[in-house]
C-alpha cells in the first residue's frame, strides 16, 4: 500500500519546523519532498535596509546557534572589501569563540540526536554537558549564544587571565564529561544498532549533492573550510576529522572527533594569545566591489556574498547556509530508508532549519 | 574580491557547467542579484577550496534555463531564486512555482528592486500550491 506521510513541520524529534512529505510504500521511503518557509524571515532583504555596520549584528541573528560564526565570516568580507588587516589577538579570539560555538552546537546536536532515538539519559547528560560550554563563552562575552563580540576589524572585547583561566576550567570539566558520554555514544549496542549503516550517502553522491561539514566528511570527504587558515587556524595547524562509514553513524563519529578537536583548539589558541590591538579603526563606507567569504560552521562551510557600490548599504548580501547544502543530499538519504528510520537521519544531518530559510 | 572566471550565455549555459562537473567542481550555490537593468546570475563552483564563478547576465523577462537536471542540489536554490526575484526557470525537475520560501500571502518576488517591471509571471501567483 503507497501513502504519502507529512512529516512535520511539529514533530516531537525536530527542533525547528520543517516539513517532509515522505512518499511510502508500506513501510518504506521512495521519495521525500521538503516543504520550508515556515519561518522565513527576509533577513538578506532587510539587509539592504541596514547600513553595512548594522548588518554585523543582523547575520548573528540569522541562526540562533552558529551567531558568533555568521557575524565574523561577514566582518571578513567588509574586512576584505575595505582591505583591513584584523589584528593578531583578534584573529586567535576569532578561533575561541568559534571553537567553543563548534562545541556547543554538536553537543546539542548529539543530544537531540540521542533523544531522537529514545536514549534520552544520554541526551540529558550531553545537555548538561553542553551548559559547561555556554558558561565559557558567557564568562567571556556576557552572553551565551548572540556573543556580539565580534565587530568590522577585530573583536570588541578581550579575554583577560582570569577568564582564560576559566574557560581552561570549563575544557577540562568538559573534556572529563566527554570521556565517560562519548563510549556510550559510539560503542553503546543500542545507539549502533539505530545508527550503523542507516541513513547512507556514499562518497559520490555526497559529492554531487553538494553535501558540507560533517555530512560530508562522514562520507569520507576531507573537506573543511578551516584548511584554507582564515583567522588563526593557519598558525594554529588543523587536519580535518574524516569518516568513511557513510552512514548516520559515521556523522556521529565525525562530529565527537571534532568535540575533541575544538577543545585542543581552543587550549592552543589560548596558550598562543598574542598582544596586540583588538581591532582595527577604519572610515568610510565598504569601496565598491563583490567579495564571496567562506568560513566553517558546526554544520559545514557558511558562504557569504557581498555587493558593495560605495555606499553605506550594501546592493546585496546572499547567505548560502550549510544545511540549505545538506537538504539535497538529505533526500538522497531518505530514498529506500524505513519510517522509523526518518527521524534519526534527519537529526544526523544536524539541520537548522532558521538558518536555511534566513 | 571576487573574480568573475566566465561570462556565460543562455546558449551556452549547461554545456559550460556540464563541463566542470565530471572535473570533481563541486556546487555551492548561485546568487542573483538585480541590477535595475537585468539581472545577474552567478553560479559558483568550488575545487580544492578554489572558487570558480560563472556569471549569467539575464534580461528581465527571460526564462531562465534550469540546470537541476545535471546538477541536482542546484533545484533548492533555483526554486528560492524563482521565489525571490521572481525570475521564471524553465525545466525545473520540481517546480514549487514560488512557494517554495514565500507562503501564499507573501509580499510576490520581494527582492525585485522596481517591482511590477521585472518579469511577467501574473499566472504563477495564481497558481502557486498552498504551503
Amino acid at each position: 500500500m503507497s501513502m504519502v506521510i507529512p512529516f512535520g513541520p511539529q514533530h516531537p524529534v525536530l527542533p525547528e519546523p520543517i516539513q517532509l512529505r515522505l512518499s511510502l510504500q508500506e513501510e518504506r521511503v521512495t521519495s521525500a519532498l521538503p516543504v520550508l518557509g515556515y519561518i522565513h524571515r527576509g533577513l538578506e532583504k532587510l539587509a539592504e535596509e541596514k547600513d553595512f555596520q548594522q548588518d554585523a549584528y543582523l547575520v548573528e541573528r540569522v541562526c540562533g546557534i552558529c551567531s558568533f560564526i555568521h557575524s565574523m565570516c561577514y566582518c571578513q568580507g567588509i574586512e576584505e572589501l575595505m582591505d583591513l588587516k584584523v589584528p593578531p589577538r583578534a584573529q586567535y579570539l576569532r578561533v575561541v569563540w568559534s571553537e567553543l560555538h563548534r562545541m556547543h552546537s554538536h553537543l546539542l546536536a548529539t543530544g537531540l540526536l540521542a533523544d531522537a532515538f529514545g536514549f534520552e539519559n544520554l541526551f540529558m547528560q550531553l545537555w548538561r554537558t553542553r551548559e559547561h560550554v555556554m558558561d565559557a563563552m558567557e564568562y567571556t562575552t556576557g552572553a551565551r549564544i548572540m556573543l556580539g563580540s565580534c565587530c568590522i576589524g577585530g573583536v570588541r572585547k578581550d579575554i583577560n587571565e582570569e577568564q582564560k583561566k576559566f574557560v581552561l576550567d570549563k575544557l577540562n570539566t568538559v573534556e572529563k564529561d566527554l570521556k565517560v558520554l562519548l563510549p556510550v555514544l559510539l560503542e553503546d549496542y543500542s545507539v549502533k544498532k539505530r545508527l550503523v549503516g542507516i541513513g547512507m550517502l556514499d562518497q559520490l553522491t555526497a559529492r554531487e549533492r553538494g553535501a558540507v561539514g560533517p555530512t560530508a566528511r562522514g562520507s569520507g570527504l576531507a573537506m573543511d573550510h578551516r584548511m584554507t587558515g582564515y583567522c588563526a587556524y593557519g598558525e594554529l595547524g588543523f587536519e580535518p576529522v574524516v569518516e568513511n562509514g557513510c552512514d548516520s553513524y559515521a556523522r556521529t563519529q565525525v562530529r565527537a572527533g571534532e568535540l575533541l578537536q575544538s577543545i585542543d583548539l581552543v587550549r592552543r589558541a589560548l596558550d598562543r594569545l598574542p598582544d596586540s590591538e583588538l581591532k582595527v579603526p577604519f572610515k568610510g563606507n565598504p569601496p565598491a566591489g563583490e567579495v564571496v567569504i567562506r568560513a566553517e560552521q558546526p554544520r559545514g562551510e557558511v558562504f557569504y556574498f557581498l555587493k558593495s557600490s560605495g555606499k553605506d548599504k550594501l546592493d546585496r548580501l546572499r547567505v548560502r547556509t550549510p544545511t540549505f547544502a545538506n537538504l539535497s543530499p538529505l533526500l538522497a538519504m531518505l530514498t529506500g530508508c524505513t519510517l522509523p528510520d526518518v527521524a534519526v537521519i534527519i537529526l544526523s544531518v544536524d539541520p537548522c532549519v532558521s538558518c536555511t530559510e534566513r | 574580491m571576487m573574480t568573475v572566471n566566465e561570462v556565460i550565455t543562455i546558449d551556452n549555459m549547461i554545456e559550460k557547467i556540464a563541463s566542470l562537473l565530471p572535473r570533481h567542481y563541486r556546487f555551492v550555490t548561485m546568487t542573483a542579484v538585480d541590477v535595475d537593468t537585468h539581472f545577474d546570475l552567478y553560479y559558483h563552483f568550488d575545487l580544492d577550496y578554489e572558487l570558480t564563478t560563472l556569471l549569467l547576465k539575464l534580461d528581465k523577462g527571460a526564462k531562465l534555463p534550469s540546470i537541476s537536471g545535471i546538477c541536482p542540489p542546484a533545484l533548492v536554490v533555483e526554486n528560492e531564486i524563482q521565489d525571490l526575484f521572481g525570475i521564471v526557470v524553465s525545466g525545473l525537475n520540481l517546480d514549487y512555482r514560488d512557494h517554495f520560501l514565500l507562503a501564499t500571502d507573501a509580499p510576490a518576488r520581494p527582492f525585485c528592486r522596481v517591482p511590477g517591471v521585472s518579469v511577467s509571471i501574473v499566472e504563477t501567483e495564481k497558481t502557486g500550491g498552498e504551503k
